[in-house]
């Protein structure tokens, strides 16, 4: 046996306080499933406030629209890297493809991420860019024209009709789009959710947090990437735009708090026999990650904050710093939801009668080094997708 | 709409289903060949066997059980199971119920200078042993989860593992209320109770069940009336481990003290 793991399970077996099953020494789920559902939920948000643009006419974030996408589309490629490395059996991968399990939703992963991937996202890319890369090909020296061909899947057609026929695709897809974003996270939610033998996890109403706070943290990324790389193109910042997006993001979080809220009463209420064990677990083990920075940090400080810029006229300089200090701690926030749900929910033993920890590794494969590298790749890859697909350059005619 | 973009989105349109057709094909390939598979492990070759004349359960009888562990020795023998304390197809509770009705709750055998306390007995209400292990549930929620069929249960009433299919999502540890799974260190897949299948096939007792000294353990067939567990269940009152949860466990226990989960 891997002296790693033994040393690792004989430290934590005298971390374990009370009794626990003894095989649940073992922590199957870890950080790199907390950095899963945070990523899809960051594509699904992201693809949330894109479609306020298109189905809503929220005009006043159009600035947003393909930089959302993008962003989208980034994490999505990413996502499933996490659950990759996680496997104990990492080529056996493709037999959820192939042979899944039909009763098992984990097995509907493929389905789902296959379809939000080409039928909405790129679908959607593909309509929005298409007049753009036309006519950015025939204006550009190789290489660059023909990736931008090859991208546009080499159509030529920029005509009224053609065009129009673009826009209401655009529709189309996105009007479609909405309820798969919600199925991409609902999903993911689902998977906790339905864990009956997990009482942490197992709430009819995992599905919906899962999705709100997935709507908070994506417009929360869109509002970050955009007011960093508006700056770093020597363009001012659209105030319009950004307090429309500071506005969607304050409903969204008292959404999210609400349905948050509603899940712990309706526990702490209805007072099932794993109240107690899960009351001393977020007394010792989650204090810190659940009342400091989910709650606090992460959602009412940030409320705070927004309140503060709409019940005072600020400057557009002080609503900037406002704005990017809030976004920053909502960040933190989510993914402590993310943390609290998936470790929170196997640092108790299903016995209801002891509490275990969670040693984090940092150089190994489901370690620290790694989440971090697979925190980081959507930003190159989005800085890749920015390069060949930039969202702020309209095609001149 | 000109002509290159009507046959694209016809393509898209073919296309599409295709990749459901395709999907569907492979997994029509591929399903009697998982079944094959299935069958070989499942159904060893021995013969005169039928697992449709059987369906095995388990009965514990909690006041013989004196938590001696040698069911545990065993089966780790038996089975490869790690030596580890980490790891454990089976394993008994000790349970010790004080006077002030807080309780106490040990794996025997865990923490080597534990078992040598003795337990003060003025302090003491009561105090058993449980045995515990896969209740190879009859709606296993291990078998629902798994995303690619690498758990099932077999036609003689045996919750298995393929352990050349599991993909080590560890998605069935989490859906197990009975932390009766854990992941080989070894093969690096899910890994739980087979009732020594490969014992009972050929008309063997489990190893556990084999060495327990006083029985506490009783192996049997459900489908026969002559069967010893058919007669614990007619001589005693049973009980299963959460049966809230319905899983259906075919893990019977006489005695079972309500503190036992």
């Amino acid at each position: 046996m891997n002296e790693g793991l033994r040393e690792r399970l004989g430290e934590m077996l005298e971390q374990v306080s009370g009794f626990i099953y003894p095989n649940e020494i073992e922590i199957h789920w870890s950080i790199l499933i907390v950095v899963y559902p945070y990523l899809t939920g960051l594509v699904a948000g992201a693809f949330i406030l894109a479609s306020l643009v298109k189905v809503f006419n929220a005009e006043d974030v159009r600035p947003t629209y393909r930089l959302s996408l993008l962003t989208a589309l980034a994490f999505l490629l990413i996502a499933p890297l996490p659950l990759q490395f996680h496997l104990a059996q990492p080529l056996r991968a493709y037999e959820i493809f192939l042979t899944p399990n039909l009763t098992s939703d984990m097995a509907m992963f493929g389905f789902v991420y296959a379809w939000y991937l080409m039928g909405v996202l790129l679908l959607e890319l593909w309509f929005e860019y298409r007049r753009d890369l036309v006519v950015w090909a025939r204006q550009e020296a190789f290489p660059m024209s023909f990736i931008h061909r090859a991208l546009s899947l080499f159509s030529t057609d920029t005509s009224e009709p053609a065009l129009a026929f673009d826009r209401k695709a655009i529709k189309v897809i996105t009007v479609i789009g909405i309820p798969s974003a919600f199925l991409l996270h609902g999903y993911v939610g689902f998977i906790f959710g339905s864990v009956k033998a997990n009482p942490w996890w197992g709430s009819v109403l995992m599905p919906i947090v899962f999705l709100m706070s997935a709507i908070v943290s994506g417009i929360a990324l869109v509002m970050f990437l955009y007011m960093i790389l508006t700056p770093l193109r020597g363009e001012p910042i659209d105030m319009r735009c950004l307090d429309k997006l500071a506005s969607y993001l304050f409903y969204a979080v008292i959404v999210d708090f609400s349905l948050e809220a509603l899940d712990f009463i309706h526990r702490l209420y209805q007072s099932e026999e794993s109240i107690h064990i899960l009351g001393t677990l977020i007394a010792n083990k989650l204090f810190m990650s659940l009342f400091v920075i989910q709650i606090l940090l992460g959602m009412l400080l940030p409320v705070a904050i927004m309140v503060a810029v709409k019940s005072f006229s600020l400057s557009a300089e002080l609503r900037k710093l406002l704005y990017f200090t809030a976004i920053i701690l909502i960040q933190l926030g989510i993914f402590a939801t993310r943390w609290n749900v998936v470790i929170g929910g196997q640092l108790f033993s299903k016995s209801f009668r002891g509490l275990t920890t969670y040693k984090m590794e940092v150089v190994g494969i489901e370690g620290l080094i790694t989440a971090l590298v697979l925190l980081a790749l959507p930003f190159v890859v989005l800085l890749i997708l920015l390069k060949v697909l930039p969202p702020w350059r309209k095609a001149e005619a | 709409m000109d002509q290159d973009k009507r046959d694209l989105l016809k393509g898209l349109i073919l296309f599409i289903p295709a990749g459901g057709v395709i999907g569907a094909l492979a997994k029509a390939v591929a399903a009697p060949a998982a079944a094959a598979g299935k069958e070989a492990s499942a159904r060893p070759e021995t013969p005169g066997y039928d697992p449709t004349n059987h369906y095995y359960g388990m009965g514990i009888e909690v006041g013989k059980c004196i938590g001696c562990n040698r069911c545990v020795e065993a089966c780790k023998q038996e089975n490869d199971v790690p030596r580890e304390p980490f790891f454990f197809r089976t394993w008994v509770e000790r349970y010790v119920i004080k006077k002030d009705r807080s309780v106490v709750v040990e794996t025997v055998g865990l923490k080597k200078e534990k078992r040598k306390e003795v337990v003060d007995q003025e302090d003491t209400l009561r105090s058993f042993f449980i045995p515990k292990l896969c209740n190879h549930c009859a709606n296993p929620p291990c078998v629902q989860v798994c995303p690619v069929d690498a758990t099932w249960s077999t036609e003689d009433g045996a919750v298995l593992v393929d352990k050349n299919r599991c993909i080590g999502c560890r998605y069935c540890i989490q859906a197990c209320p009975y932390g009766a799974r854990y992941l080989h260190p070894e093969t690096r897949t899910a890994d739980k109770c087979t009732f020594c299948y490969h014992r009972v096939v050929k008309g063997l007792l489990p190893a556990c069940v084999e060495v327990c000294p006083t029985q506490a353990r009783i192996f049997g067939d459900l489908k026969s009336q002559a069967s010893r567990l058919v007669r614990f269940e007619r001589m005693n009152k049973i009980h299963v481990l959460k049966p809230d949860l319905n899983t259906q466990p075919k893990v019977y226990y006489s005695g079972l003290d309500g503190e036992v989960r």
